[in-house]
């Protein structure tokens, strides 16, 4: 898991930054999805992966026994799942709109009209 | 007042006030009136945050009581009130023109609740204590900016909105892998806790800081639009109608630039021989490319997007100088700019108001018409220029002299070079739009809106109150230079900021 995730997070992200720069809107969504996710994964996986080590501490003891998981960068991981998925839905919402505007897909195209004017 | 409260109330205030305004959804009259008495309360509030900073220096609270490296923290000093109460003044100012500014489609779909929780999110990134927490702030504001940005789905604002809300994600995508970061070297989150540990030369991790630094160099930097990251800035900022783009322009890079000298003085100081040439290269490209991207502009709002990042420059100057003369020019050019910024915005939004193009080529002609605009151009021009006496001035006088106490000779010289084609640049403005006689073509093509008095009146208001500020920080320019200094003081020497934090821990 250690080796796959890393390489997993990096193909996520050149992903996602390949389709950000894609001239066509709905690829446009596709990268900040892609994006999104790259940088929830990136968190949970800087935290430190373990298995099955709850963050739990026993009832005799006062500190918890390592090796165990992290709590934080999952609830950071939580917040920032709830944002991302906040913004995301609003830029596809935007591109909607966009899209019922411009009758076009394509971003050079925005630009060419917006210029004309 | 209890100082908890006082922390609370400008997080609280805003979104109280969005939540009535929404409740009278689609009256704008009623939601006007609600965002009035928010706009008054949020602006009080500041002040009193401000008195009892400057009486006990650091103020800190827990939210939910837990003590401090655990808990979010909320904590005030002299910079974070500063930037508390000119946000409180310019929005204010913003509402006022607003009520004649703006359209009623416009006002009626939600103009007052966005603003307001865009204020919100303001004054969350200048209270909290915490990392992550500087994050979600950042994300409120931002979210707000994006719905402004849209508001009304005019063509230009669409196209806009979509590059700024791609670069704004991917910034803000990298801000939270920085933290990730941070949280993973240090296992803290709360800034007080975290300046403590990077000072701890042991630390094994310290190295490895620069790295995630970077991180924040690049996420803040896009949203300070700094040099090579600027260029979403003038497609999107010039826009939306001039009540929207106007608070904006005016705030929202400075809190990109404010959380910038926030963690640079208080975070990311173990690795300072990399980082400060490097802020002062980035800081004399921006200002130059800004200035220059402005002289090539015909576009009254475009001119001013462009020099904002020319100003953006200016207070990374300080951060990359790096000493407390420096650091308090920094602070003095924020604050001036952000009044200045917005009073030239509205000041456009007036003239576009009655000539109903933006374009200079097709204005022409408002000295003949309306004198009293004309000066009140003239001075904020000047102002932010950096003609003496006005306060762009004194901004400059405090950097340039940090700077050749620090040899950094070539960074003054660019930037003194700046001012002048700054100069050149509202010499630019002023001919075209106020000086030069109307061209003829346009006189028959479009209409003059016809003028009505008590709405001019209105017009003029917030621009009069913002210039009487910049006029008082100009001529008068002890007060604010003083507490500048002080608040750079206090960034420098971080032990009053992490005790008051950290020892805030007994449950009350």
């Amino acid at each position: 898991m250690e080796t796959l995730l890393p390489l997993m997070v990096g193909t996520l992200f050149a992903a996602g930054l390949y389709f950000i720069l894609h001239r066509h809107l709905f690829k446009v969504i596709l990268g900040l999805i892609l994006f999104g996710l790259a940088t929830n994964l990136f968190l949970f996986v800087i935290g430190g992966l373990t298995r099955g080590g709850s963050a739990i501490i026993n009832e005799e003891q006062t500190v918890a026994v390592e090796p165990y998981a992290d709590p934080v960068p999952q609830a950071l991981l939580l917040t920032a799942i709830v944002i991302g998925f906040g913004i995301q839905a609003f830029s596809i919402v935007l591109i909607r709109r966009v899209y019922m505007t411009f009758k076009s897909n394509n971003l050079d195209e925005l630009q060419k009209e917006n210029e004309a004017q | 007042m209890p100082s908890d409260l006082l922390l609370v109330l400008p997080l609280l205030i805003p979104l109280y006030g969005a939540l009535l305004c929404l409740a009278f959804w689609q009256r704008e009259q009623w939601m006007a009136v609600m965002a009035g008495l928010a706009q008054v309360a949020w602006l009080l509030c500041a002040f009193m945050l401000m008195r009892r900073v400057l009486a006990l220096e650091v103020i800190a609270t827990q939210v939910g009581n837990w003590p401090a490296p655990y808990g979010i923290t909320l904590a005030a000093d002299v910079f974070s009130a500063m930037m508390l109460t000119s946000a409180a003044i310019i929005g204010l100012a913003v509402y006022l023109f607003s009520l004649q500014g703006l359209d009623v489609t416009r006002r009626r779909f939600g103009y007052y609740p966005l603003m307001l929780l865009l204020q919100m999110g303001v004054a969350g990134v200048c209270l909290t204590g915490d990392l992550f927490n500087l994050y979600v702030w950042f994300e409120v504001l931002l979210i707000c900016c994006f719905a402004l940005l849209s508001l009304g789905g005019g063509k230009g604002q669409l196209e806009g909105a979509i590059k700024y809300v791609t670069i704004n994600f991917l910034a803000s995508g990298l801000l939270l892998s920085g933290v990730g970061i941070t949280y993973s070297l240090f296992g803290s989150l709360n800034l007080a806790e975290l300046a403590l540990l990077v000072r701890q030369p042991e630390h094994p991790n310290l190295p490895l800081l620069s790295m995630a630094s970077v991180f924040f160099l690049v996420g803040f930097g896009i949203k300070a639009a700094i040099f090579p990251l600027f260029f979403w800035l003038p497609a999107s900022y010039h826009t939306p109608p001039v009540a929207i783009s106007s608070f904006i322009a005016g705030l929202i890079t400075k809190t990109g630039m404010y959380t910038l000298i926030r963690l640079f003085t208080l975070l990311f100081v173990s690795d300072q021989g990399f980082m400060l040439p490097l802020l002062a290269i980035l800081s004399g490209f921006t200002m130059l490319i800004g200035v220059i991207g402005a002289a090539a502009q015909t576009d009254f709002k475009k001119i001013l997007s462009f020099h904002i990042i020319s100003q953006i420059g200016y207070m990374l100057m300080g951060l990359a100088i790096y000493t407390p003369l420096a650091i308090a020019g920094s602070i003095f050019f924020i604050i001036h700019n952000i009044f200045v910024k917005t009073n030239l915005f509205l000041i456009s939004g007036v003239v576009a108001q009655r000539y109903r193009t933006f374009s200079l080529k097709k204005l022409g002609g408002v000295y003949l018409l309306q004198p009293v605009l004309s000066v009140l151009f003239l001075l904020t021009a000047l102002s932010l220029a950096g003609t003496p006496p006005l306060s762009g001035f004194w901004g400059k006088l405090m950097l340039a002299r940090a700077g050749l106490e620090a040899g950094n000779y070539t960074l003054v010289a660019v930037s003194l070079c700046v001012s002048l084609i700054t100069l050149f640049s509202m010499t630019k403005i002023w001919n075209e739009v106020f000086w030069k006689p109307r061209p003829v073509a346009v006189k028959k093509d479009i209409a003059m809106a016809p003028i009505n008095p008590l709405r001019l009146w209105q017009l003029y208001l917030p621009i009069v109150l913002l210039l009487a500020f910049i006029l008082f920080t100009g001529l008068y320019a002890r007060p604010l230079v003083r507490l500048s200094e002080r608040a750079a003081n206090g960034l420098l020497h971080i032990g009053t900021y992490t005790d008051t934090v950290l020892s805030n821990n007994r449950a009350k």
